[in-house]
């Protein structure tokens, strides 16, 4: 039975990280859901956020493997604790004078705005759980998507559930920040 | 001090100990091996083909226990270097292997001789760099000892860029500590799953230990042997586990799983405790993982976290040391004694003892593989190193050439390397000058890399090297014979003439087709000393491995020996 895994990782923030990260998911042929990669408040440590549509087996596989990698820090399966979960996407839909304000209208449903107004169409800007995006695409399906773009799952655990409080700095990022000093 | 990147790839060896390096030049590390010249400390040793030098710095590792260390070129030199790799990763073998590589500014414009051999080798390495800049070299290369050395043992690549060779920098090697948040190589064992672990013993009636590849690394042959005294509990190894715990002791069960000893699968199938010190369960080992062990609680305990749960559920996993949790663990254990359990094990005993080869071959007119193996080991006092290729005279080495030395049997486990033999026994000849080395390859796996014998002699390595040559792909033949209704497709052999073959390259040899040759020849071969020496047995062209688990079988569902193999000729 196949179900959805989200998995957060903290990683080094180094060349070929991610390379490595979905080589993970490509060995057995697994399919990324999504997947972000991004900054935290320390330039040495990245944090991704993955995705899984797969089984249970799955999902523990690819846990145990990214544990595995040398250059990631710690890895969580946040379904099993209490955490937000937020997508974010663009819509371009198409609008005319008789449609616009009804576009409008239905944004106001969602956790939406618009960002950019044009003669024939607008974009539209989306940030909550999937769900939600998914909720106001069908709505705007009618209208005709002209296109659409998602930036991907990020997630994090509520109030103490944390993923790593980890403080040590590699000694590769000790360097790059001494020669960067230095330089 | 100012020193070019070539020179810091030299500096850097020395400093992490070593002193003998298996590599081929090419374009792209032509400046690193013109620094050689400066080192006289370092002895090169030149195989014949790069796969040769990753198996030989693999066979070196797994002979002394250090950090053995292949070079090649860029493009097809680095790809070369993949099974080696391959092989060195399945078996947790540390090496590291330096390439060059094309300048940086024309890496991935598909330059002349350029792979991206970090790429190509991600999954098949611990771990791997690729050096942009030679101020990041001296590191690397500190770094990728540290991962391939540490924790559960592995290789490690480090790519380099030809004006990483030729830049410039101050050398100074690093002493601070190694600080990698995301890699903690040795975890601890926690005390309340010790405890939950020692419940499980003193409850036990029919325990089995099965002993792996970990018990060597860890070094923990001694507890090993302490705990199934103390414990009377029987002890099945692993193919890579041979030659942990003494083979002639009597709770030796001898190897476990596809070709494993029938009261070692037996006993294992009808345990009500396994106790997995540093192996895998491998699939070769399980058979079946549905109806494996199905009595049995299970305590595993293994270096790597990443191997707790993955194949087999247990009871009580223990990420950790086995050499420190075993110590932990036997603390506090009273003596144990399972005499009903090990009788039990004693009629089984006797079943493979009625089914042996070696009270059936004296009717046959042919050699047997068994038997040459057999008496390898006694006229060697079972204490030569082994090193093996792989297939059925593998598995016949595993049988009957009982292992009681430490690290002294070298063979591809995991991968089931072909062509490993011969460059591994180089390797492992090079590390232990001062041990007997003895190759067993059969005559397919042999012609994969034997262009290494020229390699052999001109470094006067004293290995003997027993073919062991039926004429066949034998294991695949045997698979044919028993599962594909002996439609012997691509595995019949020509080969050339072994002994002239040897000759050619300036090895002495002699063949051997008679049962009363084979003393004389090894007592020739033993007594040969500053180059190799090859043996060529020709055996039984149609002779199956037994026991055999099929694939994916119960692992007490066992082909075994027909009683009376001996009376009926054999039809094909």
């Amino acid at each position: 039975m196949t179900d959805r895994y989200t998995i957060t990782a903290m990683v080094e923030n180094r060349p070929g990280v991610l390379n490595r990260v979905v080589s993970i998911f490509r060995r057995p042929g697994l399919n990324l859901d999504s997947l972000t990669v991004g900054r935290t408040e320390r330039p040495d440590v990245g944090r991704m956020t993955v995705v899984l549509e797969g089984t249970k087996r799955d999902a523990a596989h690819v846990e145990r493997e990214l544990r595995k990698l040398i250059h990631v820090i710690k890895v969580e399966d946040v379904n099993g604790t209490p955490h937000v979960c937020r997508d974010l996407a663009l819509i371009k839909v198409k609008a005319t004078q008789d449609t616009r304000s009804q576009i409008l209208q239905m944004c106001g449903h969602y956790p939406a705005r618009v960002v950019d107004v044009a003669m024939k169409s607008v974009l539209i800007e989306i940030a909550g759980e999937e769900h939600e995006i998914d909720g106001l695409t069908k709505l705007l399906q009618p209208f005709g998507i002209i296109e659409m773009v998602r930036a991907g799952v990020v997630a994090m655990g509520r109030a103490e559930h944390i993923l790593d409080t980890h403080r040590e700095q590699s000694s590769w990022a000790e360097r790059r920040l001494r020669f960067s000093k230095a330089s | 001090m100012e020193m070019t990147g070539a020179e810091i790839v030299w500096e850097s060896l020395m400093r992490e100990g070593v002193d003998l390096v298996f590599g081929y030049p090419g374009g792209a590390n032509l400046p690193i091996y013109d620094a050689l010249s400066k080192y006289p400390q370092i002895h090169h040793v030149l195989p014949r083909h790069e796969q040769g030098a990753a198996h030989m710095a693999d066979g070196y590792a797994r002979a002394t226990g250090k950090v053995g260390v292949a070079m090649a070129t860029s493009g097809p030199g680095a790809t070369n270097l993949v099974t080696g790799l391959a092989t060195a990763m399945l078996d947790s073998s540390p090496i590291v292997c330096l390439t060059g590589q094309v300048p940086t500014p024309a890496i991935g414009y598909n330059a002349f001789q350029e792979a991206d051999i970090t790429g190509i080798t991600l999954p098949i390495t611990k771990h791997n760099y690729l050096v942009t800049s030679v101020d990041e070299l001296a590191f690397s290369i500190r770094e990728a000892f540290y991962i391939a050395r540490s924790g559960r043992p592995g290789p490690v690549l480090i790519d380099l860029p030809k004006d990483v060779q030729t830049g410039v920098t101050d050398f100074q090697y690093p002493t601070d500590p190694i600080r990698l948040p995301g890699y903690r190589p040795v975890p601890a064992a926690m005390p309340q799953q010790i405890e939950e672990a020692q419940k499980l013993i003193r409850s036990a009636e029919r325990p089995v230990i099965l002993a792996g590849r970990g018990v060597l690394l860890s070094g923990a042959c001694d507890e090993v042997v302490g705990i199934a005294e103390h414990t009377d509990t029987p002890v099945g190894l692993t193919l890579l586990g041979k030659g942990c715990f003494p083979e002639n002791h009597p709770l030796c069960l001898g190897m476990m799983g596809m070709h494993g000893a029938g009261e070692a699968n037996h006993a294992v199938q009808e345990a009500d405790l396994l106790l997995a010190f540093g192996m895998r369960f491998d699939d070769r080992v399980t058979g079946n993982i549905a109806t494996y062990a199905p009595k049995a609680r299970k305590i595993h305990i293994d270096i790597d976290p990443s191997e707790i749960n993955k194949s087999v559920e247990v009871d009580v996993g223990i990420a950790g040391d086995l050499k420190e949790t075993l110590d932990l663990l036997q603390d506090g254990l009273e003596p144990l004694e399972h005499t009903p359990w090990l009788e039990r094990i004693a009629t089984w005993r006797a079943e493979s003892t009625d089914r042996e080869l070696l009270n059936q071959i004296l009717d046959s007119p042919v050699l047997k593989a068994a038997e040459v193996v057999h008496d390898l080991w006694k006229l060697t006092g079972g204490e030569a190193i082994t090193v093996t290729d792989v297939g059925q005279h593998q598995m016949w080495v595993a049988q009957y050439y009982e292992h009681s030395q430490r690290h002294a049997l070298i063979t591809s486990g995991g991968m089931g390397t072909m062509g490993f033999g011969l460059p591994a026994g180089i390797g492992a000849a090079m590390g232990r000058p001062d041990d007997d080395v003895w190759v067993v390859a059969g005559d397919g796996g042999f012609q994969m890399t034997m262009a290494e014998l020229a390699t052999a002699m001109q470094e006067k390595v004293n290995i003997k090297i027993a073919l062991i040559n039926n004429g066949y792909l034998g294991m695949v033949r045997q698979w044919q014979e028993l599962f594909y209704e002996k439609r012997y497709n691509a595995t019949p052999m020509l080969s050339p003439d072994f002994c002239a073959l040897a000759a050619a390259f300036g090895v002495p040899a002699v063949r051997v087709e008679e049962r009363g040759q084979i003393e004389p020849a090894v007592r020739r071969a033993s007594a040969h000393d500053g180059g190799p020496f090859l043996i060529e047995f020709v055996v039984e062209q149609h002779d199956v491995v037994f026991p055999m688990v099929p694939a994916g079988a119960d692992l007490h569902d066992m082909i075994r020996r027909p009683m009376n193999a001996h009376n009926q000729p054999k039809e094909n």
